[in-house]
């Protein structure tokens, strides 16, 4: 649903002036029961073309590998049977969100559905589909990861995908599109200030870094939530809570409360990305020791305490 | 004498997966039987987890009800303590809680329950036309329309909680961001925008004259904007005599706030209103795929039947209050909150009709709410105030998501979840038979739809299914 606030234009226009119709879609097509049922039947055998398969959810492969805790409905078959038969007619493969990428949240605790994602299960090459599986026009499943996913990652995939404008190259390690995978949610967090001088918030609601208590990830999470923005320009670390890493595998499992930094002797575990620990460290130090009053005395308040000083006109 | 046997799905604009059985006799529904064919387990994942986990996982069950699942856990967590959010932080959980709920019931009117007006099976009705231009699925002006207001109402989400869905921005003492004066002045403009839109295209009236109406013949008169079509559309094809409910009504009270709860809560019986009794809640186990035996969710487990054995037939537990079937949703939370109009089309018995007139009427009510809230907001009041979580105690958290009760329990045990148990409201209207082979709300609605020899995913079934706005994916969780 996250699909609907698309904007500037809205999801349906978007789309359709970009040529792409919807075959079905589970909650916005008229077509119900019967009419569905018939339609995947001329997707399986080839009468009706699809450019695009576009799969929401992770693949359940219980209980027993016997898929049954996920039957598509009216079918007497189970999803699992479905998107094996489905994914190798399709032009394109799309895994929307990170339960379909991954396995995502539903794979959480014990897994207790047995979920994987389309072509991963968690970090491993290969879940629902073959590890080597290729869509027909040779692209792996393309991985738009996020939990929830933002819209515009979805409908610009689907736009490049249309303007055959997505290839291999433009997808990351992970096969998500680079278009938003190259960048971090650090990149544009309004708490870089704070992060710069290791002026952290204690606890939520208060506007310092939240990476050395409050298990903010950002600096490691690929995601350009903090220059693209959600929902008009909003995002975790704007609202004051911190990034979960939530495009990544096993995101779902951070070994340690989604809130809270794991540390080992008082230093926070994860360090930001491509950055060497001792010059972290170095740098950390350093700059904790340079932390202006104002930085410091905002870090642990709810809202702007002290004012950036203001410049003296020049004598 | 015919009797067939009709298995309806995959069911379209329902929020997530549903199977429907039906038995049909003379061209009638004998017996229906509802089936949630997905089970994911979010009952046993967070089993072992440090409690806070659970406002993170618990909106991740759904991503069209994630702030009512979200408020659900921060309250229930709240309980454990025995503590309260700031005043002011319950305020804006609210006014982001309410968002939601608005756009989940334009969402059902104008995506999800309407686009069945523009079937060609009605073609030869003279309201078709007019149908057709403003409901066909992903392409009706009312649609599109619908949409782009949506969108811009959620600015607001985006604002207070950094996204929509799945915000972390709900908490047990309050709200993690202290809104400022400016997002106040931009909440306000966001509002007025949306009241435009409802105005002139939902209501094609103010809203408080939909909030003024008190009878069914003053609803009867209403004939500006869709809410109008609607109308017309419903009386030429009898929706006041389709999917009776069971004339029970519950609603655990929507808005906790310092001074109580907007929509009040209580069960509506019998031209009685009664306070809600959770302690008498059971999850009956007999028809889902589910070991164990009735239980209080305080004492209830999640263990599925893997061999998946008869008579069971859903992942749906069969919730009962005090032994019996409710009705819950937006009809039932205004019926529960003493709304003349809500009381007045239920005289005969809930109906399809008289639930999408109940979420018509809420949308009005909710948009006079977000205002009123809005414009008391303080700014440079406290949004959150700490709450201790014990290692060990019980907690519950009851509110009413935009399709109606949803409650979650938790017990904690040396510092980690130990169990948590949700009953969502589709539970409720969903459910599967229970032990005395009564029925569930949705499976008893259907019981005498007329079924055409030519449908196979019969008209009438798909109005009742949908005029409860069911959300799967939070039934079974």
């Amino acid at each position: 649903m996250s699909l609907l606030c698309a904007e500037a234009p809205s999801v349906f226009d978007l789309l359709a002036g970009a040529g792409i119709s919807f075959l079905w879609h589970p909650a916005l097509s008229e077509a119900s029961g019967g009419e569905v049922r018939r339609l995947l039947d001329r997707v399986e055998s080839g009468a009706e073309t699809l450019d695009v398969l576009a799969v929401e959810g992770s693949i359940l492969t219980g209980p027993k590998g016997t898929g049954r805790f996920q039957m598509l409905s009216g079918t007497g078959r189970s999803m699992l049977d479905w998107v094996r038969a489905l994914a190798p007619r399709a032009g394109h493969v799309m895994a929307v969100g990170t339960c379909a990428a991954f396995g995502g949240v539903t794979s959480a605790g014990g897994n207790p559905a047995s979920a994987v994602g389309l072509q991963y299960d968690g970090h491993h090459l290969g879940g629902a589909l073959d590890a080597g599986f290729r869509a027909k026009h040779g692209l792996p499943v393309i991985n738009v990861a996020g939990c929830p996913t933002h819209p515009d990652w979805v409908t610009e995939t689907l736009l490049l995908l249309a303007a055959d404008a997505l290839n291999a190259d433009a997808l990351d390690s992970f096969a998500r599109p680079k278009f938003y995978a190259e960048n971090l949610v650090h990149h544009g967090c309004p708490k870089n200030e704070f992060y710069e001088y290791k002026a952290s918030a204690q606890q939520l609601g208060q506007m310092g870094c939240m990476m050395e208590h409050l298990g903010c990830i950002g600096t490691q999470a690929i995601g350009d939530c903090n220059i693209r923005g959600w929902n008009g320009g909003g995002s975790c670390t704007r609202a004051g809570y911190p990034c979960i890493n939530c495009t990544a595998p096993e995101f779902e499992e951070p070994k340690h409360g989604f809130t809270e930094t794991p540390k080992f002797a008082g230093i926070p575990v994860g360090l930001p990305s491509d950055m060497p620990k001792a010059w972290f460290m170095a740098l950390a130090s350093l700059s904790k020791a340079a932390t202006p009053p104002r930085i410091e005395k905002n870090a642990t308040a709810d809202r702007v305490k002290v004012l950036p000083k203001v410049r003296a006109e020049k004598p | 004498m015919s009797a067939r046997s009709l298995l309806v799905g995959p069911f379209n604009r329902v929020e997530g997966d549903l199977e429907i059985r039906l038995e049909i006799e003379d061209g009638h529904v004998r017996a229906a039987y509802a089936n949630s064919p997905l089970f994911r387990g979010f009952e046993p994942m967070l089993q072992g987890k440090p409690p806070l986990d659970a406002l993170t996982l618990t909106p991740r069950i759904c991503g069209i009800c994630s702030i009512s699942q979200s408020a659900a856990a921060a309250q229930a967590l709240c309980s454990v303590a025995g503590g309260a959010p700031a005043p002011e932080g319950a305020l804006a959980a609210a006014i982001l809680h309410a968002v939601e709920n608005l756009c989940d019931h334009i969402t059902h009117f104008n995506l999800f329950f309407c686009a069945d007006f523009a079937r060609p099976a009605y073609a030869a009705r003279s309201w078709h036309p007019r149908a057709t231009e403003r409901f066909t699925a992903m392409k009706g002006s009312a649609v599109r329309a619908c949409i782009e207001a949506r969108a811009q109402l959620l600015h607001i989400v985006g604002l207070l909680g950094g996204k929509w869905p799945h915000t972390l921005a709900i908490q047990p003492g309050g709200v993690t961001r202290a809104p400022t004066l400016r997002d106040k002045a931009r909440m306000a403009s966001t509002l007025t925008a949306f009241r435009r839109y409802l105005e002139s295209t939902v209501f094609g009236a103010p809203l408080e004259a939909f909030d003024a109406l008190e009878t069914v013949e003053a609803l009867r008169g209403w004939t500006t904007g869709d809410a109008g079509l609607f109308l017309q559309i419903s009386d030429d094809l009898g929706l006041q005599r389709m999917g009776p409910g069971p004339e029970r009504y519950l609603s655990f009270g929507a808005y906790p706030l310092a001074d109580g709860r907007s929509f009040g809560p209580g069960v509506w019986a019998d031209g009685q209103l009664e306070p809600v009794d959770s302690a008498t809640i059971r999850e009956d186990l007999s028809h889902a795929w589910m070991l164990g035996d009735a239980a209080h969710p305080s004492a209830g487990r999640t263990v599925p039947d893997e061999d998946m054995a008869d008579p069971a037939y859903s992942w749906c537990k069969a919730p009962r209050l005090a032994g019996r079937t409710v009705e819950t949703g937006a009809l039932a939370r205004q019926v529960v909150d003493a709304h003349p109009l809500a009381r007045a089309i239920i005289a005969g018995g809930s109906n399809v009709e008289a639930r999408v007139i109940g979420r018509l009427l809420e949308i009005a009510r909710t948009q006079l709410l977000l205002e009123a809230w809005v414009a008391q907001l303080k700014p440079e009041a406290v949004f959150m105030q700490p709450v201790d979580l014990p290692r060990n105690g019980t907690g519950e958290g009851l509110v009413e998501a935009a399709r109606g009760a949803l409650g979650h329990w938790v017990r904690l045990k040396d510092g980690v979840i130990d169990s948590y148990q949700i009953i969502a409201p589709t539970t409720w209207n969903f459910s599967p038979r229970d032990a005395n082979g009564t029925p569930g709300p949705v499976e008893a609605a259907l019981e005498g739809a007329f079924v055409p020899e030519a449908e196979d995913t019969p008209l009438s079934v798909q109005h009742i299914v949908r005029s409860f706005d069911p959300c799967m994916v939070c039934t079974v969780h």
